[in-house]
């Protein structure tokens, strides 16, 4: 696979709604660039249209009701238009996605193991034999225990934070250049999300992979991120690098949002002793 | 005399008996003891799956314990005639995590805080609406959005009602499981700044139950953790949590997300060489 500079480019996107009284716009000329190995940070408050933004960079978003223009490039590929038959053969295999709620995100009636090997064979010429150890593999690197058991598992039967690093496995077991993670810790609690983030940066560093990663929580951004945007009423109003963004934020809003966080007196002396 | 005092308290589920297999129980929580002083927040941290919600419902009469004692104003939950428990559930009030979950959807914001009001306060209508108005406007909403169904609020907004409808009969003590676990950040900052002003006006009393030790290190007075079902330790100066030598405090205090990029734990996305 050859490596472009930028691995998947958004330029003048504007996604609106059609209401009865005409179009309501959502996000207003949305640019980004997501280079190779680098997880960029999208922040912003509830309602100010980062979900509605990945969710159009995936094509998920109906045509009927909501109008998406501009351009979403992934390695010269031109997505928006895409036809659906066409766009599927690209999420998954080129695209990898993290939901917020990985509760939601599985079919309750089948196993892990039978969701797993579905997403692989659509994707590959694998038998189903070879599927299965990919599979296995995936979910072992994942960190989770006695994976085999895993997969004649239900979702239900796990826990929150064990099924978040099933679908990190899926979305990464085909190695898709992008990762979109809506949200990926939101829904777990502090130790597994940073077991979930720690996760996420293993795998940038070892397949170089692009993460855009959607959050509230600048906790998750400074852990992370290596370049921040934030996004506010469906624009993004600042874009720097991460030690920047936090040292000098040039915006009011990102002001405002800095201030917001808790403060801890957790300080680098204490940090290091503690762990 | 403590406000709320909670004596060894120990509570198991059961599975369900069934001819095959016998009735087997988990501990979920094993002596725990813990009191509550009148004007004072207690944090209560712990994972998920450690009790806390349990405990929660325990303390709030929702859920009978196998053993052991809560006191609330030195009388026992449990064992008290219905006109005491009365009392006891006017002054003590819950707020959950689910605001859309905890507010009938079909009635508007007016109806839904003054059903406490119904229930205890013998007001004339035209009162009534008064109170409601007030209420509204003491958590940060207008006294007009009373006409108004739960679908036209924000998560936040909502949130807001919940905090009203459990003010509204000026209670003792009121019971926070994860309040502001499901809001943003710039919503979670508002909303822990509100309650803090509600305590002091009122001299109320909260138990806080979190995973986020920073959420519960900004508004308590004292920290508890928990950990599967049994009290590590209770801290009275809320700032030794950072210094406790017990693993799992250790361990919690480790995944709390750093507020500066500068203190990330992870550190190999910036070696990420380009190929």
């Amino acid at each position: 696979m050859e490596k472009q500079q930028i691995a998947l480019q958004v330029k003048d996107l504007s996604i609106a709604v059609n209401t009865p009284h005409g179009a309501l716009p959502l996000v207003q000329n949305l640019e980004l660039d997501l280079t190779p190995g680098k997880v960029l940070g999208l922040v912003g408050e509830s309602g100010s249209g980062k979900t509605v933004t990945c969710m159009a960079l995936l094509q998920l978003l109906n045509p009927k009701s909501m109008t998406v223009e501009g351009s979403i490039q992934l390695h010269g590929q031109e997505l928006n238009g895409l036809k659906q038959k066409e766009m599927r053969r690209v999420l998954g295999k080129e695209i990898g996605f993290i939901m917020q709620n990985p509760m939601n995100a599985f079919t309750p009636v089948y196993t892990i193991g039978n969701q797993f090997v579905e997403t692989i064979r659509t994707h590959t010429a694998l038998t189903k034999k070879q599927a299965i150890e990919l599979a296995v593999s995936s979910l072992e690197s994942m960190n989770l225990k006695e994976p085999s058991k895993i997969m004649k598992m239900y979702p239900f039967q796990l826990s929150g934070g064990m099924l978040q690093r099933v679908m990190i496995a899926i979305s990464m077991c085909l190695r898709p250049s992008v990762v979109i993670a809506d949200e990926p810790t939101t829904a777990l609690d502090v130790t597994n999300q940073l077991q979930v983030l720690r996760e996420l940066d293993r795998l940038r560093t070892e397949c170089g992979t692009t993460i855009l990663l959607i959050s509230h929580d600048l906790g998750v951004i400074s852990e992370l991120a290596d370049d921040v945007a934030v996004m506010r009423n469906g624009r993004i109003i600042e874009k720097a690098d991460v030690f920047q963004l936090f040292d000098h934020p040039m915006h009011e809003y990102t002001k405002k949002l800095l201030q917001a966080r808790p403060v801890l007196p957790v300080n680098e002396p204490l940090r290091k002793l503690v762990i | 005399m403590s406000l709320l005092e909670v004596k060894k308290v120990t509570h198991a589920y059961g599975s369900l008996r069934s001819f095959w297999r016998p009735q087997t129980e988990a501990e979920v929580l094993s002596d725990v003891s813990f009191s509550i002083e009148q004007g004072t927040c207690m944090g209560l941290i712990g994972t998920s799956g450690a009790g806390k919600s349990t405990l929660g419902k325990v303390i709030l009469g929702l859920e009978k314990p196998k053993k052991g004692q809560v006191l609330f104003q030195g009388e026992d939950l449990y064992t008290m005639n219905s006109q005491m428990r009365r009392q006891v559930r006017r002054n003590l009030q819950v707020v959950f995590q689910d605001s859309y979950s905890s507010v009938n959807p079909r009635l508007t914001a007016e109806k839904i805080i003054g059903e406490p009001l119904e229930n205890y306060e013998r007001l004339s209508a035209s009162e009534q609406k008064r109170t409601i108005g007030q209420l509204l406007e003491q958590v940060g909403l207008r006294a007009e959005d009373m006409k108004k169904f739960p679908g036209q609020f924000s998560g936040g907004q909502l949130q807001r009602i919940s905090i009203a409808r459990a003010i509204a009969l000026k209670p003792k003590m009121i019971v926070l499981d994860e309040s502001v676990s499901s809001l943003d950040m710039v919503n979670q900052t508002n909303i822990l700044k509100l309650l803090d002003e509600l305590k002091d006006q009122y001299g109320l009393s909260y138990l806080f139950i979190t995973h986020d030790i920073r959420a519960a290190y900004s508004i308590s007075d004292t920290l508890t953790v928990l950990e599967k079902g049994r009290i590590v330790e209770t801290y009275y100066d809320k700032d030794e949590i950072f210094t406790s030598p017990q693993p799992a405090v250790k361990n919690l205090v480790a995944s709390i997300l750093p507020e500066h990029p500068r203190n990330r734990t992870i550190a190999n996305g910036k070696h990420f060489v380009q190929v």
